[in-house]
């Protein structure tokens, strides 16, 4: 018998001896009960605290849809408020040009000064806000900017130019279903170097060959899945045939020799993974839930994203790779020195529309059009 | 509080001397291990007793050409991040070893590029025909009918259509599954995907019915002969051939509840034909995968297995992404 230091006073020891009730048997359905009846009342007065909503993509019962907590919905992108807004000078036909004061200007050359400066302004803010100027110009005096020493005013005015190529030819991609547009900010967010850039990382395993040495590891370019990590080498540079699948029920022939295989299926599904994470969402926000491949089932977003895929596809290989020998090795992949490349997440960054579809676009006439701008 | 006997988690061991088991020719012990021991742990789940075992000859070559197989597959995938021990680690479920590349067909090729992944798979194959071969000998030993050696050659003919059969009538070696963790997984969904929604697969689909029906069957099973033990119902094989009230009342259990009950043996059937059947129409399903069916949704759309939508989808009324972020 352990000693009893907690001493009730006798009156209530005699008469709680006089009663003697079992408390742990109806304790327990009694706590159960209890805790049910607490967490049912708490869900009814305070709410759901992990509710859900859900966008449908594709006929009821077919299982097209996608859900995202309540909450996340209701946090905007933070880059959002990041966004820098300047409307332009409309030129009133009289204005001195930037080729006519300044030297070396390429591609801007027919903006008006005001509007010029403007956005120099605006790159600096996008791309280099803490290097400020100099990050492109050196440390130069404001005569020497013409000079193209170093080698970011050189990327920079390729980057320029790609955007322009961009927001005039792949609206269709950019500007899908309203004005949104592209401008140095949707990739760069404020850093010289854009996050979420890819480089080509395989072979990833040593001793071995073939398929063998392209998968089975979890890095970036595999969204860390063990699928094959040269997804994005091969379709986003090496334009590589994304569609597997075979379009009538019986199609002789031998897989990986005159069919696609299930190593080529894999590499497939290590780019839509890619696509995914991207974009935050799920299969179906692109296919139908029965067949992936039916091109007469897809949702409208299918289209969006084929004109994404081509678009990536000739911005690495126009616009990216030939910057090879001007960026400096710093800039360069660790493993084959080449040049950084973009995919879907460099934009999307995990969003359905990247910056959730802010029009970024609107106050820049002078990024929407290879030629002169139009001002209105 | 009278102490029961039970089965898992016990309270109380019943622990005699060892039983040795039978030895009706005076030969059977040559092949036994001979010592025993007990084990308190084990005793919570089955019995206490470990050992004697009958490994014999099959059963020691079986277990070496399998240890072969398993560390042909831990020392390529060491091989692959360097020889590193903590990387191995890191990335264990992410590493395996590969079949061939496509472009080998059925030839052996490189070492390096899936030749390590043929061999093992050798070992594999001998192991396994070994250990099949082996329940098939300790049966006959025991004079028991060779119910497990059938059922497990079920398990086989699954694994023979994944690594062999259906490679060879494909014509090549990149069709089977790769030795890995994730990678099979990859492999599975990638099959899936490649040959049009397994899901179409009629024999995908019986494969799940009793796989399910396994489950259930399971499930019922047990809890009846669990609710009957208290009289006597978990002495089965004395219930099948002296059917006692345990029996009555299982039975009478189930034939008032769904108007049919199994009969105390006939329910051990049961389990047993639908867990073969299970591999058995798995495997058929594999096998005419990509040598006979190449898309199982259009196979199934041309039988009427599947519906076709028309393709009206009335999208715009599926609300729209500002609406869904709380633009509009």
């Amino acid at each position: 018998m352990p000693r009893n230091y907690f001493k009730l006073p006798s009156w209530f020891e005699e008469w709680n001896a006089k009663r003697p009730t079992d408390v742990y048997g109806p304790g327990i359905i009694v706590g159960i009960v209890g805790s049910v009846l607490f967490v049912f009342a708490a869900i009814v007065i305070l709410g759901q605290p992990f509710a859900t909503d859900s966008l449908q993509s594709g006929p009821r019962g077919t299982g097209m849809s996608r859900a995202e907590f309540v909450s996340d919905l209701a946090t905007p992108d933070p880059d959002i408020e990041e966004l820098y807004e300047d409307e332009p000078f409309v030129p009133q036909g009289d204005e001195v040009l930037a080729k006519d004061i300044y030297e070396n200007v390429q591609v801007l050359g027919d903006l008006t000064e005001d509007n010029f400066l403007r956005l120099m302004n605006a790159i600096t803010l996008w791309v280099a806000p803490e290097e400020g100027c100099a990050y492109c110009h050196a440390e130069d005096d404001i005569e020497e900017y013409g000079n193209d020493s170093l080698y970011t005013k050189v990327v920079s005015r390729r980057m320029i130019e790609m955007t322009q190529n961009i927001n005039a030819f792949w609206d269709g991609h950019v500007s899908a279903n309203k004005e949104v547009g592209v401008t140095c900010f949707t990739c760069h967010r404020g850093n010289p170097v854009p996050s979420d850039i890819w480089y080509n990382n395989v072979p990833v395993n040593q001793a071995a060959a073939g398929w063998s040495a392209n998968q089975n590891r979890a890095t970036r370019n595999s969204q860390s899945t063990s699928l094959p990590s040269d997804a994005l080498q091969e379709f986003f540079i090496n334009n590589e045939t994304i569609a597997v699948h075979d379009l009538e029920s019986r199609v002789p022939g031998v897989p990986g020799r005159d069919l696609p295989s299930i190593q080529n299926t894999e590499r497939t599904y290590s780019l839509m993974n890619h696509f995914a994470n991207s974009l935050g969402v799920n299969c179906v926000f692109c296919h139908n839930s029965r067949a992936f491949y039916e091109g007469s089932e897809v949702t409208p977003q299918w289209s969006t994203a084929s004109l994404g895929i081509a678009m990536v596809q000739e911005l690495n290989n126009d616009y990216l790779l030939p910057l090879e020998g001007i960026l400096p090795e710093s800039r360069l992949g660790a493993i084959h020195g080449d040049v950084p490349k973009v995919s879907c997440k460099t934009c999307h960054k995990g969003y359905q529309q990247p910056l959730q579809g802010e029009n970024v676009i609107a106050d820049w006439p002078e990024l929407q059009t290879t030629e002169t701008p139009v001002y209105e | 509080m009278i102490t029961e006997y039970q089965n898992i988690f016990t309270q109380v061991q019943v622990r005699g001397p060892a039983e040795m088991g039978t030895d009706d020719y005076g030969t059977l012990t040559a092949d036994r291990t001979k010592s025993t021991r007990f084990s308190s742990l084990l005793g919570w789940l089955g019995n206490a007793q470990i050992g004697p075992v009958n490994l014999g000859m099959v059963g020691v070559v079986s277990l070496a050409s399998g240890i072969l197989w398993l560390n042909i597959i831990g020392f390529n995938m060491l091989a692959q991040v360097g020889w590193s021990v903590p990387e191995f680690l890191r990335q264990l479920f992410w590493l395996a070893l590969e079949p061939p590349s496509p472009e080998y067909g059925l030839r052996m090729p490189p070492l390096d590029d899936g030749g390590w992944y043929l061999i093992a798979s050798f070992f594999l194959l001998f192991s396994v025909m070994g250990w099949w071969y082996r329940s098939w000998q300790l049966a006959a030993e025991q004079k028991m009918g060779k119910h497990v050696f059938w059922a497990f050659g079920a398990a086989i003919w699954l694994f023979l259509v994944l690594g062999l059969f259906r490679p060879i009538l494909i014509g090549s070696w990149s069709e089977a599954v790769p030795y890995g963790i994730f990678p099979h997984l990859d492999w599975t969904t990638a099959f899936s995907i490649r040959y049009g929604n397994l899901y179409y697969n009629p024999f995908h689909c019986l494969s799940i019915v009793f796989l399910y029906g396994s489950t259930l069957l399971f499930a019922m099973h047990g809890g009846t002969i669990l609710s009957v033990a208290r009289y006597g119902g978990d002495r089965e094989i004395e219930q099948i051939t002296d059917r006692g009230t345990a029996s009555e009342r299982a039975a009478l259990f189930w034939r008032w509840t769904m108007g049919f009950n199994a009969t105390m043996e006939g329910v051990h059937r049961w389990a047993w034909w639908f867990a073969v059947l299970t591999p058995l129409t798995g495997g058929i399903g594999i096998l005419l995968t990509g040598t006979v069916v190449d898309n199982w949704f259009i196979w199934a759309q041309e039988h009427n297995f599947a519906p076709e939508y028309d393709g009206s989808y009335g999208y715009e009324n599926y609300g729209s992404y500002e609406a869904f972020i709380g633009k509009e």
